[in-house]
């Protein structure tokens, strides 16, 4: 192995003082059952994934729970506060979530609307000040907007997770210049938190040198989602080669290939 | 005497004070795998023992599910 080899591999990033390979956070949403979730995971790498807190169907304990198949001891659970539009209820949700599973890294997520899904900035702002004063490490969607990233860095939380589109359109990255600013500035992890739909989108956030990339609906509404979830893991690991391989300047004309000199 | 209670927005009823541990252990649930809110305060999972349901409670009981 070269030394540039044994670099890749040592690729490390630090996300609240704990180290990750993967680049790649999975949700385990919209799966068809739980088996799938689970081989879709597989496939895809991930280290950490998205989990949702719920009420549990007391009239029928006996169905199947997620921690059955993917055991919290092998993989980081990140308990989201998704359908939360109030700081109330997300700082409620996650006060719940840290005691079922006993973890302090959250993702915090307060909606603004059912139709964009956009998040809610002073709601955000809001719940993640009483967050932090109770030790949860904060990991935050927000807009892609670089001064409310650093007003939340500077309030601490561990992770910038700004959207690249809405969640669940799979639009891909709509605003590279704003991500680009964000990550340029940052002193935390800043992950693209929704949007990607296919595995071109999850390079390109790659490449624009984001820490990581969240993602959900593009791997389980795909059509073959272990596949998909396979295919999303070579897009983030190509796309933070390509970002540390640093690109070729982009040109208006052409550039020939082979050498001018000895030609007939 | 039994007592009236809320449980994740259901109206129940119980025939006698119960811990929150033996209340789970009545709905079949695995204490170790949810979380119990009571009016509105996180019950921590080392009290489920000693706190008692008291009537006019109101209960969530949650755990973790796919989400994204």
């Amino acid at each position: 192995m070269t030394e540039q080899d044994i670099k890749h591999k040592q690729d490390t990033w630090q996300l609240a003082g704990n180290e990750y390979s993967s680049r790649l956070i999975v949700g385990t949403g919209k799966y068809k059952d739980f088996e799938e979730t689970a081989a879709a995971v597989a496939a895809s790498g991930a280290e950490i994934v998205t989990v949702a807190v719920r009420r549990v169907n007391v009239s029928d304990p006996n169905q199947p729970m997620l921690v059955d198949y993917l055991d919290p001891k092998d993989i980081t659970y990140l308990p989201n506060t998704a359908g939360c539009f109030t700081a109330n209820d997300a700082v409620r949700t996650l006060r719940l979530a840290r005691e079922a599973g006993g973890w302090d890294l959250v993702k915090l997520e307060v909606l603004g609307d059912q139709k964009t899904l956009y998040p809610n900035m002073l709601e955000t702002f809001s719940a993640t000040e009483t967050l932090i004063a109770e030790g949860f490490k904060v990991m935050v969607y927000c807009s892609d907007d670089p001064i409310a990233a650093q007003k939340l860095e500077d309030m601490g939380c561990v992770a910038i997770m700004p959207l690249g589109a809405p969640i669940g359109s799979g639009l891909g990255i709509q605003n590279p210049v704003q991500i680009r600013l964000m990550i340029e500035q940052a002193h935390v992890p800043v992950l693209v938190d929704a949007g990607v739909g296919t595995a071109s989108d999850a390079a390109v956030a790659m490449e624009l040198g984001c820490d990581g990339v969240l993602m959900n609906t593009a791997i389980a509404d795909a059509k073959k989602p272990v596949m998909m979830a396979e295919a999303m893991k070579l897009a983030v690991e190509s796309g933070r080669l390509a970002y540390l391989a640093g690109r070729m300047p982009k040109k208006k004309y052409a550039d020939p290939s082979s050498p001018l000199s000895g030609l007939i | 005497m039994s007592l009236l209670i809320k449980v994740n927005g259901d109206e129940r009823t119980i025939e006698r004070s119960l811990s929150v541990w033996d209340f789970l252990e009545t709905l079949k649930l695995n204490p170790r795998k949810v979380a119990v809110e009571r009016n509105l305060e996180i019950v921590s999972k080392s009290t489920f023992h000693e706190t008692l349901i008291e009537d006019g409670d109101q209960l969530e009981i949650v755990h973790f599910i796919g989400g994204g």
